[in-house]
Order: structure tokens, then sequence, then C-alpha cells
């Protein structure tokens, strides 16, 4: 992975010292709120319902077990002993106090970690592909050229104070995993003649109007990769509206001016550009590639996975939910679920994350990898490794196997602490992971995805969920409003409005009447999302709305 | 027609903490039965002006909704609900601990 240089520590510490002493002018009454609110967001630091929340990045997703660790570590010193991953790669402390975060941040640069445009009107944390350089569908690792576009993103002068925020996703695997199609800018490698490129989609995102991203270019050739995407980038910055917040992102500019004309004034922009870009970028991401190059796999036999495999239910369960094909022989990617039925999605308690972080030292060549479902990854796990790592998981809640089942739901915090929600998602998920659980049926219903926001900003990407639910406010009571059909891959969509929302009561029974209606009409080894597509939402509705087909009868 | 006013009471976040605080007559309170119920609407005004100038303590004040139940304030949105008890999912916040005084 990619090791911070001279530089980098340099202008980290600077910045650090800088937000210190803005933190310190704050409490001695120098700044008023109004002239500190921008200067914590560039850093991460929000005030939400409760207490003020830290965002941290964790560039592309990867870390190494260090920086787990000192993540564990900061959890405990200064916040209430865990931390909650998000579905940005990013993980959140919910109780910072102000005068502490400063030591927060520099315990974080010590491990070549920030919270640098984790907020405010910038380009954003750089997701990717949580497989990458493990998964064996891959073309080639995306997180390079990742890197590249943090260290072009980070403090550009021209992005700082842009129409809305901005955000890119990339992946390196034709099966898409990095949700690029629900991005401002989505990339994915693709090869040509026997070189790799990107198609580039731009316009992508989820919110209060969602998109799907469109192709504005099939081939890029990687070296045009920067010059290109600073084309996209100030193209929208000029012409974006700052009028309405809401239709300020780059998929209301796509929308309204059509992709052609965006096509062609990136195109027009990009000749000018080109010039600029001297190749010293293209001698930066070969010093990168050179960084994330695969680690020595090593061949070993198989028979402690194998033995394990045949002899130990509560192994095999977990191996055959948890695991996915690694690109080198002997290997497998782990997946640790952070979703115990019952438990807050993407929380990991400092014990957790210090088990999760030894894990990867004594058996994952020291990488871990945090998904954008809210779970954590072990990318380069050898078989014969498997049964010592699920023993160790299971000493601290962690073998729970659930991957991509009907409990492995992505949640956004929603009320319970974020200031902008209008209804809560985290008690949703609990009961419904707890009552499918109860059920013993989620290995029959198979992969289905559930995704929950607390507002119509959708972190909880519901607009891409197999169902996706949606926390409003509805004359001052919770209400939840059901979308069916989402689709965060290759093939994404968004999913269709299944009609009037649920109270919080009534939102769990709904949902097994959608799933029963599932198994009722599915045929052998259809999956929830392809019986959708076939059936369309007619029967679902039915199921969810009884007392309406009694009227209309 | 406007509408009717009804009481309020001055919410912010504490400045240091960023924990839920409520104006009394005299400071600011953690705790929301300690809240100064403003029944008439001028006083709000005035009140909520008086609470906003004290931005070396508090940040984002403003007037929310209450009702007065046995004597005390309690609130009448879900929202005012979850700020003056804390997240559902763990008993932290305010939750952890009795009333404490600030300011």
């Amino acid at each position: 992975m990619y090791h911070y240089s001279e530089f980098d520590h340099d202008f980290l510490a600077a910045r650090n010292a800088q937000f210190r002493a803005q933190v310190e002018r704050r409490i001695d009454g120098s700044l008023t709120e109004d002239e500190f609110k921008p200067l914590r967001l560039m850093n991460g630091l929000y005030l939400q319902l409760h207490a003020y929340m830290l965002r941290v990045a964790i560039p592309y997703g990867t870390l190494n077990s260090a920086q787990m660790q000192v993540l564990a570590d900061i959890s405990e010193k200064w916040d209430k002993g865990y931390g909650h991953f998000t579905t940005r790669q990013n993980i959140q402390y919910n109780w910072p106090e102000l005068k502490d975060v400063p030591d927060m941040l520099d315990a974080l640069a010590k491990v070549g970690m920030h919270a640098i445009q984790t907020s405010g009107n910038t380009i954003r944390n750089v997701t990717a592909d949580h497989f990458a350089g493990a998964a064996a569908d891959e073309i080639a690792d995306p997180r390079p050229v990742a890197e590249l576009i943090r260290q072009w993103s980070t403090d550009h002068p021209e992005f700082q104070f842009m129409p809305r925020k901005f955000k890119i996703a990339i992946t390196g695997s034709p099966n898409d995993r990095a949700v690029t199609r629900a991005h401002d800018i989505g990339l994915r490698v693709v090869e040509r003649d026997g070189s790799a490129g990107f198609e580039v989609l731009v316009g992508g995102g989820l919110g209060r109007t969602p998109m799907i991203g469109k192709v504005i270019t099939d081939f890029l050739p990687q070296e045009d990769l920067l010059p290109y995407l600073e084309a996209i980038v100030s193209v929208w910055n000029q012409i974006g509206r700052r009028d309405n917040k809401y239709k300020a992102r780059i998929k209301i500019t796509v929308h309204e001016h059509g992709i052609d004309e965006i096509r062609r004034l990136v195109e027009e922009r990009f000749a000018i550009l080109k010039g600029t870009f001297s190749g010293i970028d293209q001698q930066k991401l070969a010093q990168y590639t050179a960084q994330f190059s695969a680690p020595e796999f090593v061949q070993k036999s198989e028979t402690t996975f194998k033995d394990a495999y045949h002899r130990d239910p509560v192994f095999r369960a977990w191996a055959d939910t948890n695991i996915t094909p690694h690109k080198a022989d002997g290997y497998s990617i782990v997946s640790i679920s952070l979703k115990k039925h019952g438990a807050t999605p993407g929380d990991a308690s400092a014990a957790q994350m210090r088990l999760m972080a030894d894990l990867a030292k004594r058996f994952g060549h020291d990488e871990l990898r945090i998904s954008h479902e809210q779970n954590v990854i072990l990318p380069h796990v050898h078989k014969s490794d498997l049964p010592s790592i699920h023993a160790a998981l299971r000493a601290q809640d962690l073998a729970t196997a659930n991957i991509g089942l009907i409990s492995d739901i992505i949640a956004c915090p929603g009320m319970d602490y974020c200031a902008l929600a209008t209804a809560r998602s985290i008690p949703i998920a609990q009961e419904i992971a707890t009552r499918f659980d109860a059920l013993k049926l989620e290995h029959e219903i198979g992969n289905l995805k559930i995704k929950i926001s607390g507002c119509i900003n959708a972190c909880g990407h519901h607009h891409v969920g197999h169902i996706g639910i949606l926390g409003l406010d509805r004359a001052g009571v919770e209400n939840y409003q059901i979308t069916l059909g989402g689709d965060h891959t290759e093939t994404a969509a968004v999913g269709e409005r299944a009609g009037p929302g649920f109270s919080a009561d009534e939102i769990i029974p709904a949902i097994e009447r959608i799933v029963t209606t599932y198994l009722d009409l599915r045929n052998e080894g259809e999956e929830f999302l392809a019986a959708y597509r076939r059936l369309g939402l007619a029967p679902f509705k039915a199921a969810l709305y009884p007392e309406a087909q009694a009227n209309a009868a | 027609m406007p509408k009717a006013f009804t009481p309020k009471i001055v919410t912010a976040n504490d400045l240091l903490k960023g924990d839920v605080i409520y104006q009394t007559v005299d400071g600011w309170s953690r705790d929301l039965h300690d809240a100064e119920v403003l029944t008439d609407e001028a006083h709000a005004d005035l009140r909520l002006i008086e609470g906003s100038q004290q931005s070396g303590q508090v940040v984002g004040v403003y007037l929310a909704d209450t009702v007065v139940e046995d004597g005390q304030p309690t609130t009448t949105h879900f929202r005012e609900a979850f700020r003056a008890k804390g997240p559902s999912n763990y008993v932290d916040g305010k939750q952890e601990t009795t009333k404490q005084e600030v300011a």
C-alpha cells in the first residue's frame, strides 16, 4: 500500500498545527461559530445531534494493521470505545470533545491518516472496490490510480469551493462492487487492444434526485486520466448551479445540459488542460503502482481448511457466505461481518478493531479493507488459516455468517446521531436482522440487500437496495417508505417506490410480507432481484397493501 | 392568519462537549426539565437573541416547541425527544449520567 513521503508527513503536520490553533481560537472566543464552521468542516469535524462527530478518511478503503490499531486506540482514548464504518469507506467517531480533536488528528497523522476533505464542497475520499488487489475477477488493481486521484484532489486549489461535494469511485473489476454508477464520477478499468484505460461515467448520484451515471467516454487511455478528470470537474465548477444546493451536484448539470453537451465542453477543456500535465502524474503513478505490488503469496497445504469444512458445520456456514475467491491459488478473501444480528451496522468496538488488526498482521499480509457495505475485509488469507481466523473472530462476536444476506444491512446513523436525519435507521436494521434470525430463514432467502437511509440524502444507499427503506418525518411521526428492485452493481438501477410509507411498528411486518411473496413466487435458484425483475412490482404491492386490494375488489 | 404562538424553549449544543443544552432562567442545563418555558412570543424572541449572543459557550441556538406536563417542560416532536434522551442503540450521552449543571 501507499507509504507517506516526507512531504506528506510535513503537509499533514502543518495542517494539523493550523487546525489546532483554529480550535484554540474558537475556544478562547477569538473566532465565532460562523467563522469556525467552515474551518472545522474542512477537517472532517461535524456537530451532530448529541455531540461532535469526526469523520476520518480511509482512502479507497485500504488500511494496515498499525492504522487499525490507532483507530481502536483513538476510540478508547477520546471517544466511547467504538467507531462507525460508513458507506463511503470512512470511520466516524460519534462523541469527541472539541478540545481533543487536534490530539486525535495528530494521532492519526502518525500512521498516515487524516480527516481532510471528508466534508465540505470538495472532492471527497475516493472510494474503490473493497476486494481491490485480491479479487479473482479483477483486470487491474484500481488503488494506484485511486491514490493518484487522492493526491491530485487533496488541497487542489481550484476545487476547494465548488458548487457542492464531489465523489469519485473506481473499480478494477467488471463486477462492480464500488457502486461506480451512483457517483459524480465512476471509473471502470477496461482493456482495449491490450492496454488498460477507463470507462468514465459521470452524473450518477443518489440523494433527493437519484440518477444512474452516464458514459462520457467508453475508453480513456490511462495517461489522460488526470487532465480528463480535471476537465470534468472544472466544467461543472463553472456551469454547475450554485442557486440551490439540491440542484448543485453534477448529476443535475448533466441532466439539464445533456451528456452530449457536457462531453463537448469536457473535450474542449481537456484539449487545453492536457498540455499542462507534463507527465509527472504518470511518473507518480508508476511509483504508487510499485507500492501496491501484490504480497508474496505462499504455497501450502489446504488440509486444515478441508478438515474443518467437513467437520464443523458452523465453520462451513461461515466459509460458504463470508469467503470470496482470490486471484492467487490457495488464497481467499475474508469478509468480516459487522452485522451481528441486533448490532448496529458498521460499528466495531476497540477490542474488535484490535482483533481484526492482529489477524491481518498474523494471517493477512498486514492488509485490511473497509467495504461500502460497512464490513471489514481481510483481502489476502491462505485457506489453511481460515479455521484459526474463524475461531478468533467468534471470540469477539465477529463470526456472523451473513455476508450478502438479509441481515447484512446498510444503515446510515439516522436520527440516532445525524443532525440531518428525518427518522431513525439503526433500530429498523436491528429489528429486521433480529426478526429474520429468529425465523431462521436468511440462508433460505439467499442474496438480498436491504439498504436503509434516515433521510433523502441517501447515505444508506436505499435507492440501490434490492429492498430500500427511507425514513421520513410524516406529520411528526417516523414513517418508512419502501423501494424495490434497486441494484448497486454494473447493472445498476434505482428502485421503484412501492406505495405509501409504513410506521416504525408496521415496517418489519411489511418487509416480511415482501420476503414471503418472493419465497412463494420464485423459480428454482432465482435470487430476489431476478425474481423482482421477472415479476414486477404488482405481487409485492398486493402483499404490502392488502387493504387497497380488498377495496379495489 | 399567523399561527397562534405555542410554548417554546431555547435549545443549543454546548461548544466544548457538543451536548444538547437548554436555556434556563439564569444559564444553561443539560436537562430538558430545567429549561425555561417561554409562553410569550416577544419574550421568546428576546431570550433566543440572548442565547445566540453567548457564542463562546453555545452553538446552533434555536427555539423548540414544548408542552408542560406535570409541571415540567417536555418535547412535542420525536427529534427533540431524541435530542433530550440520546441515541437508541447504546446507553450513551445523557443516558449515561445523571443531571449535570453547566455554565
